[in-house]
């Protein structure tokens, strides 16, 4: 049997809509996914610290609060401190898609807006990682 | 609504049509998944009494409506939720709004100010500014309303955890335009317990935080009369994912909560009942969504007259604003957006609310551009001037579809309180878990409705285009947070330090005892101690809050 994929679903910043974090966490775990999930308000030094601990190959940060192009570059700080430059990160949440490309460019893999289907975050990652 | 007799007679004939219908069925078939009964009849109204269940507007229990002629008389209140940036920026915004005909203002802090960090703090990177206004003391509070007449305008303010600080800055800001509290008008929402299940700007542990809001009910009564004391959030439970019913049911059950606390520190229910306002949401099934505002009012009448005995009939009214769904715009083909809320606001109306904010069509990308919050404006005024609705009082009253689902909702909701009574109340239920569970159950079963496409989007799961959005959003200046700080780096430099070490040494120390905190903030205000100063106190006696993770 092939070793599940273990996700981080992290809620970073002070932001507290944590109603789409939950639903992708749950359908990655209904879909076999190995789900982690942090809570609100977590730092990125705290949520990188929990991807090595956790041995995760994911991470995805759920934004609603604008803060995201602060908050990546930091997290990608804090991974790349811990040598877990290969972890796929993802996004999802409010976020222009003006802001999409420059968000790629540092490194984040795929942003997800509002009226995702969880089948297509469930899709990307498997695509991505279920070598 | 019917007499007996006439039901009795009735009975027969609804029978032999429905049967005669489903016979037909299999030639018409109907489409799957429809929320309803196919047709409503007296017989679904039920031999209720009309007087004791539907009544009057103005008379208890209130179902048709809290006022006598509604808004015959005066229109709704028309408060758009608006803030960011900078207060100068802010300050703009209202005159702005106020001058397009906007009648009440409602402040959106931004979320360091809502969880009493300051603007430099290493938690507020990022985030200053971005989702409201940034306040971190009195100056800010003061630039906030430069120029707008605070015994003039009422203000709505947006703020949970903190806010009895906001509230003595708001006193202390009004004080330097000679504006007595007594003269002040305004809500601010101050309902802790639906941060720790649905919007998540919490502080402190559920103890310290009701007693803050127990704080700020014997003050605001005794100080502020025409100031509501709270703003129960139904609106932030529904958001998270929760039905029609278990939003009516949570916000009541953290309401009883409150009222419990009240009225155990000695407080007379009817001395502060009628001071305590309501936020909903209006999602998307028009009937339903007018239904569930007349059964929220029957429903709290009831609680209040039978489970706390409240004599006046202002403490049994349940006053409320209501605020579109959030959740139910699409980011895709944004212009659609403008039609959902549109019915969302008429919901509103035919509901009956005392105010109402209409969402932008760009909420589900960014912050609404000058044009897109003119347009949520005009929405309402269209509705108040031209679509006749504002002319009769509850119109849909009577219908036996909204009646029966009038029924079924308080029914529903009703049972949910007694579930979370038997919990031991909304404290113990919430520390359990099990609001929580509930609300994303619900949310999951929602967000697979419409992944299967039972529940259709229009532009997400079906009638999708290819698109790309167009470029013209609100963005925040990313120097903003820069720009806080160096306000407030500039203010710490010039106001008497000795004042704030004094006046924060005070707040301590009633925070540490049990007297009212309320006069030890506002003169805390004075000195322009700041939000993050004052609540870093509060944090050092009180506490964090702990959640869990669970999804």
């Amino acid at each position: 049997m092939m070793k599940p994929i273990r996700v981080l679903v992290a809620k970073p910043g002070l932001d507290g809509h944590d109603r789409g974090a939950k639903v992708v966490a749950r359908a990655l775990r209904d879909a076999g996914f190995e789900v982690i999930y942090t809570g609100l308000r977590q730092p990125p030094e705290r949520i990188a610290e929990v991807a090595l601990q956790e041995d995760v190959d994911a991470i995805g940060l759920s934004l609603l609060s604008g803060a995201h192009n602060t908050i990546f570059p930091r997290l990608f700080a804090e991974l790349h401190a811990r040598e877990l430059d290969d972890l796929l990160v993802f996004g999802g949440g409010v976020i222009p898609e003006g802001d999409v490309p420059g968000l790629k460019a540092m490194g984040v893999a795929e942003v997800f807006g509002p009226g995702t289907p969880t089948a297509a975050v469930i899709d990307f990652l498997k695509g991505r990682l279920a070598a | 609504m019917t007499d007996t007799d006439t039901l009795l007679e009735l009975e027969p004939a609804v029978r032999a049509w429905e049967a005669e219908t489903e016979a037909a069925l299999a030639k018409r078939p109907e489409r799957a998944n429809l929320a309803f009964k196919r047709l409503y009849t007296p017989l679904d109204a039920g031999p209720g009494s009309y007087l004791d269940d539907v009544g009057f507007p103005g008379r208890y229990p209130f179902t048709r409506g809290v006022q006598p002629t509604m808004y015959r008389g005066r229109l709704w209140t028309m408060r758009q939720y608006s803030g960011f940036a900078t207060a100068e920026e802010s300050n703009a915004r209202y005159k702005y709004l106020l001058a397009q005909g906007q009648t009440g203002l409602s402040v959106a802090f931004d979320l360091p100010t809502q969880i009493g960090y300051d603007s430099d703090d290493a938690f507020a990177a990022g985030e200053v500014g971005k989702v409201g206004v940034a306040v971190d003391s009195l100056a800010d509070m003061e630039a906030l309303f430069e120029g707008i007449p605070l015994d003039k305008v009422s203000t709505s303010m947006t703020i949970n955890a903190p806010a009895a600080v906001l509230l003595a800055m708001y006193v202390a800001a009004a004080e330097r335009q000679g504006v007595k509290p007594g003269q002040l008008a305004g809500t601010i929402q101050n309902d802790i317990l639906k941060e720790y299940v649905a919007r998540g700007t919490y502080i402190f542990p559920p103890a310290p935080s009701m007693r803050l809001i127990t704080d700020t009910f014997a003050y605001c009564a005794k100080e502020i009369p025409r100031w509501n004391l709270i703003s129960v959030g139904a609106y932030h439970i529904r958001e998270a994912g929760s039905d029609a019913a278990q939003e009516v049911a949570f916000a009541f059950a953290n309401a009883i909560a409150y009222i419990e606390a009240a009225v155990t520190a000695g407080l007379d229910v009817d001395a502060f009942a009628p001071a305590i306002s309501w936020i909903f949401t209006a999602d998307l099934n028009l009937l339903e969504e007018v239904a569930k505002f007349r059964a929220a009012r029957r429903l709290w009448a009831r609680l209040m007259k039978e489970r706390f005995g409240a004599k006046n009939p202002k403490s049994q009214m349940l006053r409320f604003h209501v605020h579109t769904s959030g959740s139910a715009l699409t980011s895709q083909q944004p212009d659609n957006n403008v039609v959902r809320i549109a019915w969302q606001a008429i919901a509103a109306i035919l509901g009956g609310a005392q105010s109402l904010a209409t969402c932008a069509k760009d909420e589900a990308i960014a912050l609404p551009t000058e044009d897109s919050a003119r347009l949520a404006l005009r929405t309402q005024q269209l509705i108040a001037y031209e679509s006749g609705l504002a002319d009769v009082v509850d119109p849909l009253g009577g219908a036996w579809c909204i009646e029966a689902l009038t029924d079924k909702i308080e029914a529903a909701a009703a049972a949910h309180i007694a579930r979370i009574d038997a919990l031991g109340g909304a404290v113990a239920a919430i520390e359990g878990g099990y609001i929580q569970r509930e609300i994303a159950e619900s949310a999951f079963a929602r967000q697979r409705a419409v992944e299967t496409g039972e529940q259709v989007k229009v532009g997400v799961n079906r009638f999708a285009v290819e698109e790309t959005q167009g470029g013209d959003y609100l963005t925040v200046d990313p120097a903003v947070g820069a720009r806080q700080c160096e306000h407030l780096a500039a203010l710490k430099a010039r106001r008497d330090a000795a004042a704030v070490t004094a006046a924060l040494a005070e707040v301590e120390r009633v925070a540490k005892g049990g007297d009212n905190l309320m006069p030890s903030l506002i003169a805390a205000a004075r000195t322009y101690a700041t939000l993050g100063e004052i609540c870093g106190v509060l944090r050092g006696v009180f506490g964090e809050y702990q959640p869990s993770a669970e999804f």
